[in-house]
């Protein structure tokens, strides 16, 4: 059914090169085009198929909201620390108000949702990233959302779960930004201490200063499949060796060969693996 | 000293004529033995690790070292750390850790290197693993920014009881011209990053990142002896202090110096 609505497409595409555009502004909203497969997708077919193409099976970038309406079960999120106040500890020009801009454009308060829910009937404590602010970008309110989210799970000896998608940390915030990697870290080793369950799931993108702080140091690390996870970016790495790189560098297949990440879980299967783990550390 | 712009301290920090790890190892640790290898994958030269004394006291050196000839600098992939040198810096500070002895590190690095082959080897979780492990270990911990402490690649060796930083150094999120680069869309806005970014002593100072500043001599030629010098006082008094708390109050109070950084009343 998507195919012969992707194929009027494309024919019309190829008949009436003119009036095309006129067309596809009429379907603006409710068509997508798959960056992967370049197939024509209809938006709700690939929101049913929880934001992954039909076609080809690539994973879309999803907002948190999305992410935990996927994962928790209805009706069993709490969300917490959801107003926490912006710092400009540099005073870096023109940031709170970009950042104001963006609340009001994206409805999204910052690059990280924490709270309680339950999974499959397991109580966890979690922490979403979104990459739709500020590329998920970590400064002072994402670094203490997570640790008091890590904070949280001790005190109520929950287990504890983040997805990531970050560019790493936020520039904008100079120095006090790099010291979030140190006190996320410092929070997992507390967690850790305390014989608690961690797991991370890296999603695309997960890079720099998050990549070397909290999202490497789960017990358990998943990934969904295809995602970009690295220290460097890699037009940094081109420009320092000077070569291209190879096909699928850094991307999740890569990170198993590896040997960095326990295992590749595919969205549709990721609320019953995520189960299933729980189940199996229940005491 | 306050002269200075940010600029002229960076280019200062980066000067190839400044000591480097190895000098002040040389001036002030005492019987120093080197050791190498992260017992995984091999040897990264870019970090010096080994014990010896400073005033009596046994202690652990960790020191990035960016090389002074150019061949030196090409052995030591100018100061630019692998995961395996992360991974040896990790291994010595957990002997450290098991025979009790403080841990010293010297941190100077264009930041960690990102190279194919660093990647495939993990860099992001080798930086990630000292973090955490640092954060715990049950030993007094001091670094010493002594020249360029860039990014990621820098505070993998940097987590600590006290953080100082010499005078004419500089720690910063990433490099003011990979700052430039990503906020200004333009590297070579490198020297108004430098002034934007906050990554002078005295400005990390009022920021509450570091804890104590370390004199330099304006005299170039006699900054290698006077900064040993007072490296070694500053070492061996914080040392004095650090050692009357039990390993208990030692990591609660670490736990809490990074807790502190970026957290806001609700």
């Amino acid at each position: 059914m998507v195919i012969d609505k992707i194929k009027k497409v494309n024919n019309a595409d190829e008949e009436k090169p003119q009036k095309n555009t006129k067309a596809a502004d009429m379907l603006v909203g409710k068509w997508v085009k798959c960056d992967a497969c370049k197939e024509i997708l209809y938006k709700d077919d690939v929101h049913k198929n929880l934001s992954v193409c039909p076609n080809c099976g690539k994973h879309f970038r999803i907002s948190a909201r999305r992410r935990i309406a996927q994962i928790i079960d209805e009706g069993t999120f709490v969300e917490t620390y959801e107003d926490m106040p912006e710092t400009d500890p540099i005073h870096f020009d023109g940031y709170l108000k970009k950042i104001e801009t963006l609340r009001e454009k994206t409805k999204i308060k910052e690059a990280v949702k924490t709270g309680f829910g339950e999974i499959h009937g397991n109580k966890v404590v979690i922490a979403v990233m979104d990459g739709n602010f500020l590329m998920g970008s970590m400064g002072s309110v994402v670094g203490e959302k997570i640790t008091l989210a890590i904070e949280d799970a001790i005190k109520e000896k929950l287990p504890f779960i983040i997805f990531c998608v970050s560019g790493g940390a936020r520039m904008q915030e100079g120095m006090i930004s790099l010291m979030q990697m140190a006190k996320t870290s410092a929070a997992v080793a507390k967690l850790d201490d305390a014989g608690l369950l961690n797991i991370t799931v890296l999603t695309d993108p997960t890079t720099g200063g998050v990549t070397a702080s909290f999202a490497s140091l789960g017990d358990i690390i998943l990934a969904e499949p295809n995602a970009l996870i690295g220290f460097a970016g890699p037009r940094v790495i081109e420009q320092t060796i000077n070569q291209k790189l190879p096909e699928g560098f850094q991307r999740s297949e890569f990170l198993l060969e590896h040997g960095f990440i326990d295992k590749i879980v595919e969205r549709k299967d990721m609320k019953k693996t995520l189960a299933q783990i729980l189940e199996l550390h229940k005491k | 000293m306050s002269k200075k712009t940010a600029w002229d301290i960076v280019m200062l920090a980066r000067d190839a004529q400044r000591p480097k790890a190895k000098d002040y190892i040389e001036k002030i640790v005492d019987d120093f033995i080197e050791f190498h290898g992260d017992r995984a994958f091999g040897d990264d030269k870019s970090i010096i690790g080994g014990i010896g004394r400073i005033n009596g006291t046994a202690v652990t050196v960790i020191g990035q070292e960016k090389g002074s000839t150019t061949k030196e600098k090409m052995e030591r992939n100018f100061g630019m750390t692998n995961p395996e040198g992360y991974r040896k810096a990790l291994r010595l500070m957990q002997q450290a850790e098991k025979f009790h002895r403080p841990i010293i590190t010297f941190v100077d690095t264009p930041g960690a290197y990102p190279g194919l082959g660093a990647e495939e080897r993990g860099q992001g979780e080798a930086i990630a693993r000292n973090l955490m492990e640092m954060s715990r270990l049950k030993t007094p911990i001091i670094a010493i920014v002594i020249g360029e402490g860039s990014s990621g690649g820098a505070l993998a060796i940097c987590v600590s009881d006290r953080i100082a930083m010499l005078e004419n150094s500089v720690y910063s999120v990433l490099s003011p011209e990979g700052f430039a680069s990503i906020l200004y869309k333009d590297a070579s806005k490198n020297k108004e990053a430098a002034e934007k970014m906050k990554i002078t002593a005295k400005d990390l100072k009022e920021l509450g990142i570091i804890d104590d500043i370390i004199k330099e001599s304006e005299n170039k030629e006699e900054n290698l002896e006077f900064v040993s010098g007072e490296l070694k006082n500053y070492i061996t008094k914080t040392l004095k202090t650090l050692n009357k708390l039990n390993t208990k109050e030692l990591l609660n109070l670490r736990y809490e110096k990074y807790r502190k950084i970026g957290k806001m009343e609700e």
